[in-house]
C-alpha cells in the first residue's frame, strides 16, 4: 500500500467480496480497453518522506533567497515583514484543509473571517463591499474590467501604461476574447496624462483604469481621473496597494467605483509569484454586478448572529453562462494572511508600516541621487518605490550587488522601451539603513562599476 | 455562548502590536514627500487587539470549522482527499517561500526545473504534450484551455466557431467559463445514463462548433463508455475535445484523457493532487494541450536548455497571460512533493482504492436511499433522498443537517441538477475502511430515523455552534461588513 | 395556484394586464411559489426599448435566478419601485406586485397570450 492509503489488503479483499467482485480491475470495467493505459505512468520512483525532503532541499537550494539576500526587488511583489503569528494560524487545520464554506453551521470559522477581510478591505479602500478574494491583482483588474463593461454596457475601456505591464498583459488577453476593447493611454512624467486621457474619453468608455501608486511608484491624482471619467459616465477603476492606504486617501474617497488590487503584501509569502490575494471591493450601487463570492451576516432560529455565503445567484453554481464571473475557487487562505496581518499590525501599525516603508524610500532615493550616479527619472511624488536614472547600465549594477547579497531594482527598460536607463526600487519597512547605505556605497561609485554589458 | 465576537468588536483604542522596528533612517515631515491633499484624515478602522487577543480570537475562529483532518469529508466532486503535512513544510521552505518572481533566472533554476519537472509528470498522467501551470484555479484552467481553443480556430481561418458544446449535468463553473472566453453555450441533454447522447451530439455539432466540454467520469460518478466515438464525432466536424479534471481522481495511471481523444485537458492541483482547499483556496488550476496546440499556451513557458531553465516569452501564437508571474507557485510545489512521493503506482493506487471505497459505499447505502443508476461507479456516486422526501418530507438538505451532528461534512447536495434531493458521494482513497463504515451506519441510521421520527430529522443540526441560519434575510438585505454602532 | 380572471398569460409564467396601451407585467402565483423566498428584483430602466420575449428583469430566490421575459414589444414607462426594498411583495400578492409596464408597440400580439382558462389547463399540463 502506498502513503496517504489506510486500507490494508486484507480490508480491500473485504471490500471486493462485499461488492462480489473478484478484483480491482473489474471495477473499471466501463472504461473501453483502447483507451486504458497498459503501462505503468514513466515517473520517478516514489520517495520516501526523508528522500522526499532531502530533494526538495536540494531543488529549494538552487534558488537564491530573500533571507540570503537584501530586496530591493518589487515591481508588483513586495518583501514586507510578515509578523510570526500569521503562519502560526494559517496552519491551522480547520482553516487550511477546508473546503468552501457551503455548510454555514460547520464553516463560522471560515465564513466570519472571511466577513472580518471584507469589513477591512472596504475600510482600507473606502468602498461599501468587498468580495471574498480574486486569484492575483491582475485577474481581480481584469475581472473589474469585465463588470464595468457590462455595468456600462460599453465595450471600450482606457488602461494607463502605468498600470503594471504583466496586469495589462492580462488584461488584453481577456479582452482579446470576451469582446471588449482595450485601449491604452500615455503617461508624462511619470504619471497619468489628463491630456491623453480627454483625447480618448468617449461616450463608448465603460471605464478607466488607473493604478495609484504606479508601477513606477508614483502616486495618481486619482480625483482628476475619476472626474473626467465620470463627466462621460464611465468607472473609475483603481489598482491600489494596500499598505499604502495607511497613509493615502483611499480611492473610495476620490471617486472610484470598482477598486481592486494585489493583496499579496498583506502577510502574503512572495512565494515566487503565488498564490497571492486579489482584492476587490465595489460601491452599493454595483454590489450585484460584483464577480465571486460573498459572505454576509445573518441570524440562525434563535436570533444568533452568524454568516452565510450570499448574493450567491450572481455565481456561476447557480448563474451558470449568465453568472457575473467563472470564477469557483478564491485564494480564500491568502485572505485569511491579510485578515490576520492587518489585525496583528492594528489600525497604529499599518500606518508605522506605510510610514516606515515611505521615509525608508525617501532616504534611499535622495542617497542614490547625491551620488552623482544617478538622476531623477520623474518628478511626482512617490510612496515606497521610486525610479532613478543611472548613468551605468542598470543590469552591471544588479550583477554587481549580489556580490553584496543585495537584489538590486527592476529594470525598467525590459517593459519601457523609452526608459532603458531607469531603474525601480522598492524600499520596504524591510530594509535596513545600513543596507541602503550599502547598496548606496556600492552603485554609487562611478569609478568601481564593471561597466557595461546586458544579461 | 453561540455567537462569536467580531475581532472589531475585542478592539480597545491605543492598544498595538509591536511587530515592526522604530525608522532608522533621517525621518523627514510627511507634508515634504507627499501632497497634503494626498494623505488620509481618518485612519482606516483597523482592529486594536494585542497578540494574544487575536491570537485567540482566530483560534477560537478555527474551532468553529470543520476540516479534512477534524473529520470524514465526502463531498462529491471536490476530492477532500488528506494533504499531507510534509508539503506544507516543503512549501515553507525559504528556497520556495522566500523567492521573488523577478529575480534573475540564474538564481531561480529550482523554482524552475520544479515548474518544468510539473509540467512534464503532468502531461505523462494527462497523455498532452505539454502543461502551463499558470491557471491559478480550475474555472481559470477551463477559461485558459477554451481561450487556446479559441485561438487555434481562429489560426486556421475558423473564427466562426463560436459555440461550445456543454452536457447539462456539467459543473457550473463550465458555461461560466465558455462565456469569459467569448463562447456561446449549447447544452445538450444526458441520455438516461447520464452520458453524453450520441444522436444529440451529432446533430448539434456543425461548422459554429469550436469543441465540446466533458468531464468524464461525469457529475454522476460514471464513465462514459462512447468516448471514443464522442471524440470521433466532435474531431470529425472539426471540433475539438475539452477534458474537465474535476473527477480525475478515478483514472489516475489507468486511463488517460489524451488517450481517450481530449485536445485540451485542466486538472485541479487542489483537488487530484493532495493540496489543501484553504477555505476556498488557493488552488492550481493547470491546462495541457496536445501537439498542435502547444504554441497558443499562456507565456511564459519554462523550457530546459541543457539543465538549464529558462522562461520563453517568444511564442508569437500564445494566447498571451492569464496571471501575473507564474501561477500559484507554492501551490504547485506541494503538488510536485505529492507525485514525488507517490510515484507511478501509488497514483494508480490512489485512484483504485477511491474507485473501490465509492462503490463500497455505494452498495451499502442503496437499500436504504434511492439509488437513481444502480451500476458501478467510479470515484463518486450520486444518492438520492426522493424515497425520504416523499415518505416523510425529509430532504436531502435536512439530511445532510444531520450528518452535521455526527462530525461528519455532508456530500455535495442538489448537484448535479439532474437528480432529484441528489446527494454526491466522494470518500477518496485517504480514508480507512473504518471510517467508512462508521459513515454508512450513520447514514442508515439517519434514514431509519427519517421513517421513526421525521420531525426530529427536520430539525438538525443540534450540536454545531449555530443553528439553521436565514439565508432569505442575508440576501433580501445584504449586510457585507461591519459597521461601527454610533 | 391562484389565477385571476381578466389577465393575460404567458408560457414563463408572466401575467399582463392591460390598461388602453399599456401592459402591467408581473409574474404569477404559480412562478413565485415555485421560486419560494424572493429576495431581489432587478428592474428594467425606464424608457427601455424591449422586444418580443426580451429580457426586461430578472427574479431571484436565494439559490435561483429567473429572467422576466417580456411577451410584449413595447417602451418600458414605469417600473415598480417599491419591489427594489420589498421583493417579498411579489410572494405576498404576486398579482399586485407589476414588475414593469410597457406601452406596446402592437397590440396583437396580446392574442399570443393565454387567458386564465387556458393558463390553468397550462399549468395541469405542467404539473
Amino acid at each position: 500500500m502506498s502513503r496517504y492509503i489506510p486500507n490494508t489488503e486484507k480490508q480491500q479483499k473485504d471490500m471486493l467480496d462485499v461488492l462480489a467482485l473478484a478484483s480491482v480491475e473489474e471495477l473499471f470495467a466501463d472504461i473501453p480497453k483502447d483507451v486504458r493505459l497498459e503501462r505503468k505512468l514513466d515517473l520517478p520512483d516514489a520517495m520516501s518522506e526523508m528522500e522526499l525532503i532531502t530533494h526538495m532541499q536540494k531543488l529549494a537550494s538552487k534558488n537564491g533567497n530573500l533571507n540570503e539576500y537584501a530586496c530591493f526587488l518589487g515591481a508588483g511583489a513586495y518583501d514586507h515583514y510578515i509578523p510570526s503569528v500569521v503562519g502560526h494560524i494559517l496552519s491551522r487545520q480547520e482553516f487550511y484543509t477546508a473546503y468552501t464554506p457551503y455548510q454555514p453551521e460547520i464553516s463560522q470559522g471560515v465564513l466570519q473571517a472571511i466577513f472580518e477581510y471584507q469589513t477591512m478591505i472596504c475600510e482600507l479602500t473606502g468602498m461599501d463591499a468587498a468580495n471574498a478574494s480574486m486569484y492575483d491583482g491582475a485577474s481581480a483588474l481584469a475581472e473589474a474590467v469585465v463588470m464595468a463593461c457590462q455595468a456600462t454596457r460599453r465595450k471600450e475601456v482606457l488602461v494607463y501604461k502605468t498600470v503594471h505591464p504583466e496586469t495589462r498583459a492580462v488584461l488584453h488577453t481577456y479582452a482579446r476574447f470576451n469582446g471588449s476593447k482595450i485601449i491604452e493611454v500615455d503617461y508624462k512624467d511619470g504619471s497619468a496624462d489628463l491630456k491623453a486621457l480627454e483625447e480618448k474619453i468617449s461616450s463608448d468608455t465603460a471605464a478607466v483604469v488607473i493604478q495609484s501608486p504606479n508601477f513606477f511608484g508614483a502616486i495618481e491624482a486619482l480625483g482628476e481621473i475619476g472626474e473626467r471619467a465620470h463627466q462621460k459616465k464611465a468607472l473609475l477603476i483603481v489598482s491600489a496597494d494596500p499598505i499604502s492606504l495607511g497613509i493615502l486617501k483611499s480611492p473610495g474617497e476620490l471617486g472610484a467605483d470598482i477598486v481592486v488590487g494585489e493583496g499579496q503584501s498583506l502577510g502574503n509569502a512572495i512565494s515566487f509569484g503565488g498564490p497571492y490575494l486579489g482584492f476587490f471591493a465595489t460601491t452599493q450601487r454595483l454590489v450585484r454586478k460584483m464577480p465571486g463570492r460573498v459572505v454576509g451576516e445573518t441570524t440562525d432560529q434563535n436570533g444568533s448572529r452568524g454568516f452565510v455565503l450570499t448574493l450567491q445567484t450572481r455565481e456561476q453554481h447557480i448563474r451558470r453562462e449568465k453568472a457575473t464571473s467563472n470564477i469557483c475557487s478564491n485564494q480564500a487562505l491568502n485572505a485569511l494572511a491579510a485578515t490576520v496581518y492587518l489585525t496583528a499590525l492594528g489600525k497604529q501599525g499599518l500606518k508605522q508600516a506605510a510610514m516606515l516603508c515611505m521615509q525608508k524610500a525617501h532616504y534611499a532615493y535622495e542617497e542614490l541621487i547625491k551620488t552623482g550616479q544617478f538622476t531623477a527619472c520623474f518628478s511626482a511624488p512617490f510612496f515606497k518605490e521610486f525610479a532613478v536614472r543611472s548613468r551605468r547600465p542598470v543590469e552591471a549594477l544588479n550583477r554587481e550587488l549580489l556580490k553584496e547579497k543585495i537584489i538590486g531594482g527592476y529594470a525598467l527598460g525590459k517593459t519601457y522601451c523609452e526608459l532603458k536607463d531607469s531603474w525601480l526600487l522598492a524600499v520596504t519597512e524591510k530594509r535596513t539603513k545600513e543596507e541602503i547605505d550599502r547598496l548606496v556605497e556600492r552603485v554609487g561609485n562611478g569609478e568601481t562599476g564593471i561597466g557595461g554589458g546586458t544579461v | 455562548m453561540k455567537e462569536k465576537k467580531l475581532i472589531f468588536e475585542l478592539s480597545q483604542p491605543g492598544r498595538r502590536g509591536d511587530a515592526l522596528p522604530q525608522c532608522d533612517v533621517p525621518e523627514q515631515d510627511i507634508n515634504r514627500l507627499i501632497p497634503q491633499d494626498y494623505i488620509r484624515e481618518s485612519e482606516p478602522q483597523l482592529p486594536e487587539v494585542s497578540e494574544v487577543d487575536a491570537v485567540r480570537h482566530f483560534t477560537a475562529l478555527s474551532q468553529r470549522n470543520h476540516g479534512v483532518d477534524s473529520g470524514f469529508y465526502p463531498l462529491g466532486s471536490c476530492t477532500m482527499k488528506y494533504n499531507p503535512k510534509v508539503n506544507e513544510d516543503i512549501a515553507r521552505f525559504d528556497g520556495f517561500s522566500k523567492v521573488h518572481p523577478y529575480q534573475q533566472e540564474e538564481m531561480v533554476q529550482g523554482c524552475l526545473e520544479l515548474l518544468y519537472r510539473t509540467d512534464k509528470m503532468l502531461s505523462e498522467i494527462t497523455g498532452m504534450a505539454r502543461i502551463s501551470l499558470q491557471p491559478a484555479a480550475g474555472a481559470h484552467g477551463e477559461m485558459t484551455g477554451l481561450m487556446i481553443m479559441r485561438a487555434y480556430h481562429e489560426q486556421r481561418g475558423e473564427g466562426q466557431r463560436t459555440k461550445i458544446i456543454i452536457p447539462d449535468s456539467a459543473h457550473g463553473t463550465n458555461p461560466a467559463s465558455a462565456v469569459m472566453a467569448g463562447f456561446d453555450v449549447i447544452e445538450v441533454t444526458s441520455d438516461e445514463r447520464g452520458g453524453v447522447d450520441l444522436e444529440s451530439l451529432k446533430a448539434a455539432m456543425n461548422e459554429e462548433v469550436a469543441g465540446l466540454m466533458l468531464t468524464n467520469p461525469n457529475t454522476l460518478g460514471l464513465f462514459d463508455e462512447n468516448i471514443v466515438e464522442i471524440a470521433n464525432i466532435v474531431h470529425e466536424a472539426g471540433g475539438l475535445l475539452y477534458y474537465d479534471g474535476a473527477n480525475a481522481n478515478a483514472i489516475m495511471g489507468i486511463s488517460r484523457p489524451g488517450d481517450m481523444g481530449f485536445d485540451i485537458v485542466h486538472l485541479n492541483l487542489h483537488k487530484t493532487f493532495s493540496t489543501p482547499h484553504g477555505g476556498g483556496g488557493p488552488g492550481s488550476g493547470p491546462v495541457g494541450v496536445k501537439e498542435e496546440l502547444v504554441p497558443f499556451l499562456p507565456v511564459p513557458v519554462v523550457e530546459d536548455k541543457g539543465g538549464t531553465y529558462f522562461q520563453d516569452y517568444d511564442r508569437p501564437l500564445s494566447v498571451g497571460r492569464v496571471k501575473s508571474f507564474y501561477g500559484n507557485f507554492g501551490v504547485i510545489v506541494k503538488a510536485y512533493a505529492y507525485i514525488m512521493s507517490m510515484g507511478a503506482e501509488g497514483l494508480r493506487n490512489a485512484s483504485e482504492t477511491a474507485v473501490l471505497n465509492a462503490n463500497y459505499i455505494m452498495n451499502e447505502l442503496k437499500n436504504d436511499y434511492l439509488l437513481p443508476y444502480d451500476r458501478l461507479c467510479m470515484h463518486e456516486f450520486v444518492l438520492s433522498a426522493q424515497k425520504q422526501k416523499d415518505h416523510f418530507g425529509v430532504s436531502a438538505w435536512d439530511i445532510a443537517k444531520n450528518l452535521l451532528d455526527g462530525g461528519y461534512h455532508p456530500p455535495t447536495i442538489y448537484f448535479p441538477l439532474i437528480v432529484k434531493e441528489a446527494m454526491m458521494i466522494e470518500p477518496t482513497e485517504t480514508e480507512s475502511k473504518e471510517t467508512l463504515d462508521g459513515f454508512i451506519e450513520k447514514m442508515k441510521h439517519i434514514a431509519q430515523e427519517a421513517a421513526k421520527d421525521p420531525e426530529k430529522v427536520k430539525g438538525a443540526p443540534y450540536h454545531t455552534v449555530i443553528g439553521r441560519l436565514d439565508e432569505v434575510k442575508a440576501a433580501r438585505t445584504p449586510v457585507l461588513k461591519w459597521e461601527r454602532l454610533g | 395556484m391562484k389565477v385571476l380572471e381578466g389577465l393575460k398569460y404567458s408560457k414563463d409564467h408572466e401575467w399582463v394586464r392591460v390598461e388602453g396601451n399599456k401592459a402591467y407585467l408581473g409574474i404569477t402565483d404559480y412562478a413565485q411559489s415555485a421560486m419560494g423566498n424572493i429576495v431581489f428584483v432587478e428592474l428594467p430602466e425606464e424608457g427601455a426599448e424591449v422586444g418580443e420575449g426580451e429580457s426586461i428583469g430578472v427574479v431571484e430566490s436565494v439559490k435561483s435566478a429567473s429572467d422576466l421575459y417580456s411577451p410584449l414589444s413595447g417602451v418600458v414607462v414605469e417600473i415598480n419601485e417599491e419591489l427594489e426594498d420589498m421583493p417579498e411583495k411579489i410572494n405576498q400578492e404576486p398579482y399586485e406586485s407589476w414588475i414593469a409596464a410597457v406601452e406596446l408597440n402592437n397590440a396583437e400580439e396580446l392574442d399570443n397570450l393565454m387567458g386564465a382558462d387556458d393558463y390553468i389547463k397550462f399549468l395541469e399540463g405542467e404539473a
